[in-house]
């Protein structure tokens, strides 16, 4: 079966930088595909590339049957490409309610139909619908964040450091969470943490000065202390 | 203390600040979610405020001339987003040159329609006169701006917080990255902002001519306290603006009749105090810079 999404020789600049130079992953259709590398190897900018938000200046990016470089990226997002940036992107003014709402791309009854799951999922959030998103603790927010992606029909997700500023065991209960999606669907995840990417992720691809230097199967990589040492800084 | 001369301050400065906020509440909106400030919003005022009694002397009907005001806020408000503002989106300079020159352009354009001098518009039958409280009076008109701003506040303060269109907005403001991953085309959000934005502008121009009169001054006059009343009630949010529109028109009210050679200089002492004390505005969050 051909790859969910695929990234062929990906060229992007931010002004004058060039900061992925030439990279090629594919996503498959099920499973947790996690983007690896020590912090400015060009995860992020590869995320933030599919979505549209910083455009490739040379390469194919495809989803699908679609060819969508180029696409402005509200309609990436409509092609059902759900993303969760590393700061959560929660709107903090907005209550929880309303944060699901502005994210319910397929209407409010959909919404509504998937919420039950969703807050099964998340049992917080469904104690705080009318809360103020901004008065959330910081796992919270990551819960809300995952949520506003599970209340509209999604195909893939983008999961940006779900760890990040989090306390350990709050990290485990996202690990958990994410583990039940990726039931459901496909994840291309970045993380630093390695302890959570071994725990969820099926595939990697190790990024290192905007290149794939290195790619397989996660099992793999705990035979390779080499590599772990030298693009994860993990020591053995 | 609370003699008739208090209530009249009261409710002059209510009116005043009513006229305000509908500048305000657009202004406030556009820069919070595309961080333009729009110097046409005064403009748009004024010209409503022409347009209005052009429509209100032809048709005879005051109704009339409140919903044309609207329509051509709405559409020119538009037009202008989409024919001038979008190209040069994201470059804030070219931006504030762009609507500071139109503004220019717009308070010539006026005195050449309808030329420089003061106009009447003349008050509907069913406003003029005066309501008696006791020694109290309560002119009509001023309790009908008072009145239609409610109005106009209670309704868009529903639209932005029960419709999806609204709360998109609201989410826009904080995150307009994050609004389209989530399939929104934030380019069409922008542009009705702005229309709408320039349409409440436009009607509240409508509806001070008959209280204001009408003439050219008034555009330059209403987006300075404007821009002033945003900055204290904190840039983006709804409820700042109306906030900072009232305590603006009461404060011009009572300081313009106890010491009118300072009236200006009381608006720009407030904001200059608020911003030392809360430098994000009475009711924003975040920096004045929005952290964008």
């Amino acid at each position: 079966m051909n790859p969910l999404l695929q990234l062929n020789d990906v060229n992007t600049h931010i002004h004058d930088f060039h900061i992925l130079e030439g990279i090629s992953i594919q996503v498959p259709r099920e499973g947790v595909t996690v983007l690896l590398g020590r912090n400015g190897a060009g995860k992020t900018t590869t995320l933030r590339t599919i979505l549209g938000f910083n455009p490739p200046s040379s390469g194919e990016i495809r989803f699908d049957e679609d060819l969508i470089n180029g696409w402005a990226p509200f309609r990436i997002g409509s092609l059902g490409i759900g993303y969760v940036p590393e700061d959560r992107g929660i709107f903090s003014g907005l209550t929880v309610y309303e944060n699901l709402k502005v994210a319910a791309r397929d209407g409010v009854k959909e919404m509504d139909r998937r919420l039950e799951k969703v807050f099964e999922l998340f049992p917080d959030l469904k104690r705080a619908t009318k809360q103020q998103a901004g008065t959330l603790s910081g796992g919270q927010q990551q819960m809300l964040a995952l949520a506003r992606i599970l209340v509209s029909k999604n195909r893939l997700l983008l999961i940006d450091e779900p760890s990040s500023g989090l306390a350990p065991i709050i990290v485990d209960r996202v690990a958990e969470a994410i583990s039940e999606l990726k039931k459901e669907l496909p994840i291309l995840l970045v993380e630093q943490n390695y302890n959570m990417a071994k725990q969820i992720g099926d595939n990697y691809y190790i990024i290192d000065q905007g290149r794939c230097v290195h790619e397989g199967q996660m099992q793999d990589l705990e035979d390779k202390p080499e590599l772990k040492q030298r693009y994860l800084g993990v020591s053995v | 203390m609370f003699d008739t001369l208090f209530f009249h301050l009261l409710l002059n400065g209510l009116a005043h600040g009513m006229l305000i906020f509908l500048i305000a509440s657009g202004l406030s909106l556009i820069f919070g979610l595309m961080r333009v400030v729009n110097f046409t919003h005064g403009s748009f005022f004024m010209f409503g405020a022409y347009v209005g009694r052009s429509i209100y002397l032809a048709t005879d009907s005051f109704v009339l001339a409140i919903l044309g005001g609207l329509l051509f806020g709405f559409v020119c408000g538009g037009l202008v987003e989409r024919i001038a503002i979008r190209p040069f989106f994201g470059n804030r300079v070219q931006l504030l040159l762009l609507t500071l020159g139109m503004m220019l352009v717009m308070n010539e354009l006026v005195k050449i329609i309808w030329g420089p001098t003061i106009l009447r518009f003349p008050r509907p039958d069913y406003l003029i006169g005066s309501f008696m409280l006791g020694d109290i009076i309560l002119p009509y008109y001023r309790m009908f701006i008072v009145g239609f701003g409610l109005v106009v506040l209670v309704i868009v303060y529903l639209f932005l917080n029960k419709t999806r269109l609204g709360i998109t907005i609201r989410a826009g403001v904080e995150n307009p990255e994050m609004v389209q991953s989530f399939g929104i085309n934030i380019k069409q959000v922008f542009t009705f902002t702005f229309a709408l934005g320039v349409s409440l502008a436009s009607v509240g121009g409508v509806i001070s001519g008959p209280f204001l009169s009408v003439y050219p001054e008034i555009a330059m006059d209403n987006i300075l306290v404007a821009i002033i009343a945003v900055v204290v009630g904190g840039i983006g949010s709804f409820g700042g603006s109306v906030a900072g529109s009232l305590l603006i028109g009461l404060i011009n009210s009572f300081g313009g009749f106890y010491l009118p050679q300072a009236a200006m200089a009381f608006n720009v002492v407030l904001m200059a105090l608020v911003l030392l004390v809360r430098p994000q505005g009475l009711f924003g969050r975040g920096g004045v810079a929005g952290g964008r």
